[in-house]
């Protein structure tokens, strides 16, 4: 029996989902009411760039040739043009991606970090002082806006206690590091929420199984006992939790970037908005779906790899 | 997990053990106090922006020319005032009208047709189910902000669209839980006696499967509720909601980001309302976690 | 948890009686417990702190298992059985559970052992004590591999190197009966069938040869042909290594097919108590009969009688009798009298009924 026993099925599943991606991207620049044109162009509004426009778009053929077109271009990595930028818009939303990835990743590590361990302890001490206190604190924590948040972060280690810089992205791995601490904390705190209230359950759950007294009556050490069974099974619980929630993180990586105006992508798409830079904005949110999916299927992998029971068909 | 505790007396164990039970049976009662205070909160903040004009005699629109950045309690103001010398107390009473309406009008029609959705995908099956469920994979796979931003981005940013946004997007999480619980309840006991009675599908899923299994979409809406709250703050800040001057907890903010450095009133205010009112919806989801479904914890 | 131990009592001399609000019922020699007593528990109490109240699970429990003994307990479910092992292997919760009362492991002294620190109580589980529980499917962990979980017991107590640990691993699969066992070392618990995760278990609970086995309904979750193969292998394998073992089970069929000596559980208490023998032929409580009673009988089908009424509940605990109101018998000196243990004739039978002698042998 292979252990990606259902993995094949999985990546037919993803084709799929990555088709719809596309639809739905390519059907957003429909909701425009009115003429597109006019509005991508707004006050630069000439015939002949409207007509070029149209033309680009294929605003003038059936849509599903348009459709066809979209995603010819596609496949060749050209998302369309960007007339704020005077670029294609391949190349502006490539040069903001380190950004938005380093503090992805940085905040993911860093919700880890900080939810393992209280949400560990506060399953195992139910009711005791990690567990109330992190009750009160994420609970409050879970009503923020990360936005808001993140001004509060920047006006006590910025302003009053200048421990960390207010903006910008730094240089250097140690750079991004020292720069993006307070964002990316900003954003696991957020995220770190859901992982406590997750693994503190997991835990509960792993504690009262009965296999941790068939491993106590063995005459293990507890905490051999505590890391070989409860605190690995809970994990393995938590995996899940923590890849589909990533999609929670990206969201708030645009609200984020900027409160502490950061160059990454979720600055990108707000000011594309506001300048209507459509392709960009279109761009980015396939971006982000791609992302997603692909984290998707990592934490599948990392599921499958790690507990012997996914991907195998289980008779219940 | 330890080992037994072991007591030298019999008697004096029974008390010790009296104790700890009774111990246990006043804590599960302090957690109906939970429900109650989070309704508290919510009835004090939904009293307190609708009742806005016959608490406080500001306008949010008002400008006080003279005192602008005045800071709280001091020049008459209880809040202070913003750069143009309007009353953040005024601003975030009214302002928190167009998030409580966010609250309760995006989530309730959510709530609505995504369990309606779920059920009807959990109870027939079939390529009824795996059609409406890919959709809600598509759906799951776009950051649900970002979604948003996209379909406002073509719309054009405004209060109503901001509510079309979250309607197109968000009945997906209902469905999906829906589907789950509807899918499990099909197989139950219950189920399958109203069935064999001859109970028409409409009849089943709305009188035996809907209400056996609306716990765990209501206890989620509180979550969403807050989700939708701190949404459209979140939108606000970004320029893409409720716009100026109209009062709005994120807009304000917003405004409130670029005087942080002098005065810090302007954008923590708001965001301690909008905590207040998302404690409270926390607060009203747990505590019908443990009513609705108790032994969970 | 482990690091705010209560504050413990002084160490005594083991010759000094407890102080106990009932004498203990059974403290003075037993004729009948064989020669040398291994486990001696006298006048056990757990009490559970729940939300409901205070549940008196076991409520004043005595008795003897001798060297190489199998002792059977038998009671309907929630009399208490399950936690008086779970109290004996110190595995009751901390801060939910409380304990009176002796358990003496006599190799290792006069002592009592309820009252052991986590790491002593470490060096005897396992090694001394071993327990196999209700439900296979769910006493191993799902995410690591038999051979992992059964080396973890082989290693617990004797440091072997890696590739001898092994070997004495598939060896005790070997003897469980596990057939293939060097390749099933590598397989996950859900690969496995009910019957072969008892096994399993069994080889884990065997791992560093036990002086005691505590099997806790060891076949009730399994099908009828494989109980009949797990008990036998449990019995084989006592009778080869001269452990004693205690089986509880709630079918009194399984008792006395396998045990030498039977005591009967009903609400928290032990209600009678002797030889198989006497105990099947001559049953001196109201309730062994009824357990007698229940039994299929090959020469009469389909005549089942079940008990009427329902088992009480521990926490609002009747006077008197506790069995009182579902016995036939029951008078009204049976809710006012304060039970003990009898004497009913046999040697070391007794059983907690004044009426002992008006029970009756065999089916009416």
């Amino acid at each position: 029996m292979s252990r990606f026993g259902t993995l094949p099925r999985r990546l037919v599943h993803l084709v799929v989902i990555l088709f719809g991606i596309t639809l739905v991207t390519f059907f957003l620049l429909r909701l425009i009411p009115g003429d597109p044109a006019l509005a991508i162009l707004g006050s630069s509004y000439t015939h002949q760039r409207a007509t070029a426009i149209d033309i680009s778009l294929g605003l003038n053929k059936p849509i599903w040739t348009q459709y066809a077109l979209f995603m010819g271009r596609l496949f060749r990595g050209n998302l369309g043009y960007s007339f704020f930028y005077n670029a294609p818009a391949t190349t502006v939303i490539v040069q903001h991606v380190p950004p938005t990835l380093f503090l992805v990743v940085y905040s993911a590590v860093l919700a880890g970090l900080i939810a393992l361990p209280i949400g560990f302890i506060s399953g195992l001490r139910r009711g005791g002082v990690v567990d109330q206190a992190s009750r009160v604190f994420f609970t409050v924590s879970f009503a923020m806006p990360a936005f808001w948040l993140g001004i509060i972060l920047l006006l006590i280690f910025s302003v009053h206690i200048p421990v960390f810089p207010i903006s910008g992205f730094g240089s250097g791995f140690a750079g991004h590091l020292y720069y993006l601490f307070l964002p990316a904390l900003t954003i696991a705190l957020g995220f770190a929420t859901v992982l406590v209230r997750s693994l503190r359950a997991a835990t509960i759950a792993t504690l009262q199984a009965e296999f941790i007294d068939t491993a106590r009556m063995k005459g293990i050490s507890r905490a051999r006992v505590l890391r070989r069974h409860v605190f690995r099974n809970a994990v393995l619980a938590v995996v899940a939790v923590y890849g589909v929630n990533l999609a929670y993180l990206i969201s708030g990586t645009v609200l984020v970037e900027n409160v502490f105006s950061l160059p990454g992508l979720g600055s990108l798409l707000v000011n594309s908005v506001s300048d209507r830079d459509y392709p960009v904005v279109q761009g980015v949110a396939l971006l982000f779906a791609v992302l997603i999916v692909a984290i998707n299927l990592l934490t599948d992998v990392t599921q499958a790899s790690l507990d012997p029971r996914v991907g195998q068909e289980i008779g219940e | 997990m330890s080992q037994t505790t072991w007591a030298t007396n019999p008697s004096a164990m029974l008390l010790t053990v009296a104790e700890r039970a009774a111990r246990r049976t006043r804590r599960s009662g302090r957690r109906r106090l939970v429900l109650l205070a989070g309704l508290a909160m919510l009835a004090v903040a939904i009293v307190a922006t609708i009742g806005a004009p016959l608490l406080i005699s500001q306008s949010p629109t008002a400008l006080d020319v003279l005192r602008p950045l005045a800071p709280p309690v001091a020049s008459g103001h209880l809040l202070g005032t913003d750069q143009y010398g309007r009353d953040i107390l005024a601003r975030i009473l009214y302002g928190g009208r167009i998030d409580l309406a966010i609250a309760f009008g995006a989530t309730s029609v959510t709530l609505v047709f995504g369990t309606v959705v779920g059920l009807v995908a959990g109870y027939f099956g079939g390529w009824v189910d795996n059609l409406i469920m890919r959709i809600v994979d598509l759906f799951f796979a776009f950051p649900f902000l970002v979604l948003i931003i996209a379909i406002i981005a073509m719309l054009g940013p405004s209060i109503f669209n901001m509510f079309v946004a979250i309607w197109i997007t968000s009945w997906v999480s209902y469905a999906r839980i829906m589907r789950a619980q509807t899918v499990v309840a099909k197989k139950q006991q219950y189920v399958l006696a109203a069935r064999a009675l001859g109970y028409g599908r409409l009849r089943v899923m709305l009188r035996h499967i809907l209400p056996n299994t609306a716990s765990a979409v209501i206890i989620f809406s509180m979550v969403d509720a807050i989700g939708n709250i701190i949404l459209a703050a979140s939108l606000g800040f970004l320029g893409l909601g409720a716009q100026p001057p109209t009062p709005e907890w994120g807009t304000m903010i917003s405004d409130g980001q670029s005087y942080i450095l002098s005065s810090w009133w302007i954008a923590t205010l708001p965001g301690l309302a909008i905590v207040f009112v998302g404690v409270a919806f926390s607060l009203i989801g747990d505590g019908l976690a443990d009513v609705l479904r108790p032994g969970d914890r | 948890m482990s690091s705010d131990e209560p504050p413990r009592p002084e160490p005594r001399a083991s010759t000094e009686p407890r102080a106990s609000a009932e004498p203990p019922a059974s403290a003075e020699v037993r004729a009948g417990a064989g020669p040398d007593p291994l486990l001696t528990v006298r006048d056990l109490r757990t009490y559970l702190a729940t939300g409901q109240g205070v549940v008196r699970a076991v409520d004043g429990v005595s008795f003897t298992v001798g060297q190489a003994e199998v002792l059977g307990v038998v009671g309907e479910s929630g009399c208490g059985k399950t936690v008086t092992c779970r109290t004996i292997m110190g595995l009751m919760p901390r801060r939910t559970a409380y304990s009176s009362g002796e358990v003496i492991y006599h190799p290792r002294g006069d002592g009592s052992i309820l009252d052991l620190s986590q790491a002593e109580l470490q060096k005897l589980r396992g090694a001394q004590l071993a327990m196999i529980f209700q439900d296979p499917m769910t006493a191993l962990n799902p995410v690591r591999s038999i051979g992992d979980q059964l080396l973890e017991a082989v290693t617990a107590h004797a440091k072997l190197p890696r590739p001898r640990a092994h070997d004495r691993a598939v060896d005790l699969l070997t003897r469980v009966g596990i057939p293939a066992p060097g390749r099933r070392m590598r397989d996950y618990p859900f690969q496995f069938s009910g019957g072969m995760l008892q096994r399993a278990l069994i080889a884990i609970a065997l791992a560093s040869s036990p002086r005691l086995l505590l099997a806790d309904e060891p076949t009730t979750s399994l099908d009828v042909i494989i109980q009949d193969q797990i008990l036998s292998l449990l019995l084989e394998l006592q009778r080869d290594t001269g452990m004693s073992m205690i089986l509880v089970s709630h079918d009194l069929a399984v008792i006395t097919e396998v045990c030498d000596r039977i005591i009967v559980m009903y609400g928290g208490q032990v209600v009678e108590e002797g030889e198989t023998a006497t105990i099947i032929t001559a049953p001196a409580h109201p309730y062994t009969r009824a357990l007698l009673d229940a039994l299929p009988e090959a020469g009469r089908p389909g005549q089942l009688t079940s008990i009427p009424g329902k088992p009480p509940s521990l926490i609002d605990v009747p006077a008197g009798c506790r069995f009182a109101p579902r016995c036939p018998l029951a008078t009204d000196k049976c809710t006012s009298w304060q039970t003990t243990l009898v004497e009913a004739g046999g040697l070391g039978h007794r059983a907690r009924c004044w009426r002992h002698g008006e029970i009756g042998g065999a089916k009416a």
